[in-house]
């Protein structure tokens, strides 16, 4: 069993890992562009907060003490570590006070915050410089060099710009870091799924591919086969074990048409080979004889007991098969086991058998009265043949209404059947128990009783009557018939 | 008598038209529905056999197109089919009688006979006679020699069946369908101890038998 790329990625399991992995990718991103978000805002609040209490210190300085004291305030934040940004200007460009050297061109052109995060630089990070850039004026930074900062730009009287503005480093400083995280978290995760891809599918891969082999062995013919089972107690096994059930089954099943094939070969095939012995042996002796009469009349006695088990095996199996039920009628049940009385009364009578037969009125059930009376007569000519030997042998019909059930009983004080497993056995096909064996029959009477009784929707039972036996057909009267 | 045999297999229609022969009728041949349809119509014959399966058109539809344009024909159906709805659609198409294959030939015979003589005058009869023997329809009792039988139901029905088909065989399978109304095959000799007991009423202190057995097929109610 080659374990490939292409059959891995077919398999479930593969299918569903990737699919999860493709879901939790999802929420991861969705997740982290929240918190990204919500945290930039916040940060951004609190800068554009900070921003604006720094500002109106500054305000209320100039209010107090005018342009010298604000600059004096500016020039000294603009000295403490870590400090702010601030820039006084002129219109002209020129630098008053503060720690900002460049900018962005057009972030003092118009009051209020800044419309968007600009760049800027700060005095002395820029060592390509000149000395005198110091004192002169505000020098213009391309948008993407530098920092980032956001400000709030402010008109003084006097044509004097005041800009407070608070670097961004912060806030992007965290937002690569959540990046980072994002970017660590998907990779771990598509390393996870690769992994979980990996084992689960070959493993699951590993057991579908035990279980084909398996079955691959029991369609090359080897029905004994099982499918193996791990003992993990999983899903695998619980189909596998449900398989093996399955597989006990069809092997019942086998065997019972085994030994029905068996059985007609031994059944069938016997009085054929007396057939051709017996033509063979009057084609061989001298024709138009006595004895060459007698053998072609046995020879068709004997194809006629052929044909008649052909038609009971046919029969059967249509029944089993579910017989058209387009047929069925409002059968008397007490009438057709009274016909079968009458008819089986003087050959039970010519076998030296006491005959009696005691029927109830009122038991009218759907079915069809040919194959119940074919039933019924098969089973009292076996009783009637089976008492025969005893000393005072007799035989007993009765159709008796119990409340749902009719009970159409053939009760006979014949030797019986003693073994309980013998008269289960008894309603199969073919079989013959062995003392019966001498007797004439197909051995089919009682099978095809049994499928008459499942074609009712009834059962047989056979029972024992000590003495005798007691066959018993159970019908059930359903009350839309009535 | 004048017989055409509706049947596509032509081993077995020769087999039938040379037996049919041998009893002493004139039979034809047809190999599949459309010719038997055509020749069925067109020849006077007495008995029809048709099988069931048939190239062209079907057995059941050759009777029932016959039955449509007012012929009426006995017929018998001969049919692999052998379950009791086979026979109830087969009667029902309009065919008289139903045997299934394989038949035995002394069986198809009779049933032929039967057939032929089927719409003669003693259904009508009220009275029927065989030698001394004399069965009342209507009074329900039977006399042989001016002596009274008593006949249980079923034996009567038994000996009515007999004489009104007199001087013909009658089959055991015969008797268990019009005297019993049941088609299926009892497994022992059912039938025939119920001829032998009514064979014991009807001769039992006379000389001469009326009820004969024709060895292979059945009995024949005869005079002499």
């Amino acid at each position: 069993m080659g374990w490939t790329i292409p059959a891995a990625l077919r398999t479930t399991a593969v299918r569903l890992s990737a699919l999860y992995l493709l879901l939790f990718t999802a929420c991861a991103v969705i997740l982290v562009v929240y918190m990204t978000a919500t945290s930039a805002r916040l940060l951004n609040d609190q800068t554009q907060e900070a921003i604006t209490n720094e500002a109106s210190d500054l305000g209320r300085a100039y209010s107090r003490g005018g342009l010298p004291l604000l600059v004096r305030m500016v020039a000294s934040r603009s000295r403490q570590p870590g400090a702010n940004l601030y820039l006084i200007a002129d219109g002209q460009g020129r630098i008053l006070s503060g720690n900002v050297e460049s900018l962005e061109p057009g972030v003092l052109d118009a009051e209020g915050w800044t419309s968007h995060p600009f760049s800027y630089r700060r005095f002395g990070e820029d060592t390509t410089q000149a000395e005198g850039a110091r004192e002169g004026t505000l020098t213009e930074v391309d948008k993407n060099d530098g920092h980032k900062a956001l400000a709030l730009v402010l008109r003084l009287p006097n044509q004097m710009i005041l800009l407070v503005g608070r670097d961004l480093g912060e806030p992007e400083r965290f937002r690569s870091t959540i990046r980072q995280a994002l970017v660590f978290s998907l990779g771990t995760m598509a390393l996870g799924g690769l992994l979980i891809w990996f084992f689960v599918g070959r493993r699951a891969l590993r057991r579908i591919d035990s279980v084909s082999a398996a079955s691959k062995r029991i369609m090359g013919g080897d029905l004994s086969g099982r499918l193996p089972v791990s003992g993990a107690g999983d899903e695998f096994d619980r189909l596998s074990e449900n398989l093996n059930v399955m597989l006990n089954r069809i092997g019942e099943l086998n065997d019972g048409l085994k030994e029905v094939s068996d059985n007609i070969a031994h059944d069938l095939k016997t009085p054929l080979t007396r057939i051709r012995n017996r033509a063979e042996a009057a084609l061989s002796g001298k024709p138009r004889t006595a004895e060459y009469r007698q053998a072609l009349e046995s020879t068709i006695a004997e194809s006629d007991q052929l044909i008649r088990t052909f038609n009971a095996i046919l029969m059967i199996s249509r029944l089993e098969a579910g017989y058209s039920a387009e047929q069925l009628e409002d059968v008397d049940l007490a009438e057709v086991a009274g016909d079968v009385a009458e008819l089986y009364e003087p050959v039970a009578e010519e076998a030296g058998v006491a005959f009696s037969s005691r029927t109830e009125a009122g038991c009218i059930i759907k079915g069809n009265r040919e194959l119940i009376a074919q039933a019924l007569s098969n089973i009292v000519d076996n009783s009637i043949k089976y008492s025969a030997g005893s000393e005072t042998p007799s035989v007993e019909v009765s159709l008796v209404r119990g409340g749902e059930d009719c009970v159409v009983r053939v009760r006979d004080n014949g030797p019986g059947i003693p073994d309980e497993a013998d008269r289960l056995r008894v309603t199969e096909r073919f079989v013959r128990l062995e003392k019966s064996r001498s007797q004439p029959g197909s051995g089919l009477g009682l099978s095809l009783a049994k499928a008459v009784m499942k074609f009712h929707g009834g059962r047989l039972d056979v029972l024992p009557a000590n003495p005798g036996l007691l066959v018993a057909m159970t019908f059930h009267v359903q009350r839309d018939s009535e | 008598m004048k017989i055409l045999v509706i049947e596509d297999d032509k081993e077995a229609a020769d087999y039938l038209k040379k037996a049919l022969g041998e009893a002493g009728h004139n039979a034809h041949v047809a190999g599949d529905g459309d010719t038997g349809f055509t020749m069925a119509d067109g020849g006077d014959y007495d008995v029809l056999i048709v099988d069931r399966m048939l190239p062209h058109r079907n057995g059941l539809a050759v009777i029932a197109d016959l039955r449509a344009k007012g012929n009426t024909t006995p017929v018998l159906i001969l049919s692999a089919l052998g379950e009791v709805d086979d026979r109830v659609t087969g009667l029902r198409a309009g065919g008289d009688d139903y045997l299934t294959k394989p038949y035995a030939f002394t069986e198809l015979l009779a049933r032929i006979e039967v057939l032929s003589r089927r719409s003669s005058a003693k259904e009508v009869e009220t009275v029927y006679r065989v030698g001394d023997l004399e069965l009342d329809r209507l009074s329900h009792s039977a006399r042989r020699a001016g002596k009274e039988i008593v006949l249980q139901p079923r034996e009567f029905r038994l000996l009515e069946y007999l004489m009104r088909h007199s001087g013909q065989v009658v089959t055991r399978t015969m008797l268990l369908e019009n005297v019993w109304d049941y088609h299926f095959d009892p497994q022992t000799n059912v039938i025939d101890v119920h001829v032998s007991r009514l064979r014991g009423k009807i001769e039992k202190g006379f000389d001469k038998p009326l009820l004969h057995t024709v060895r292979g097929s059945g009995y024949m109610l005869k005079a002499g």
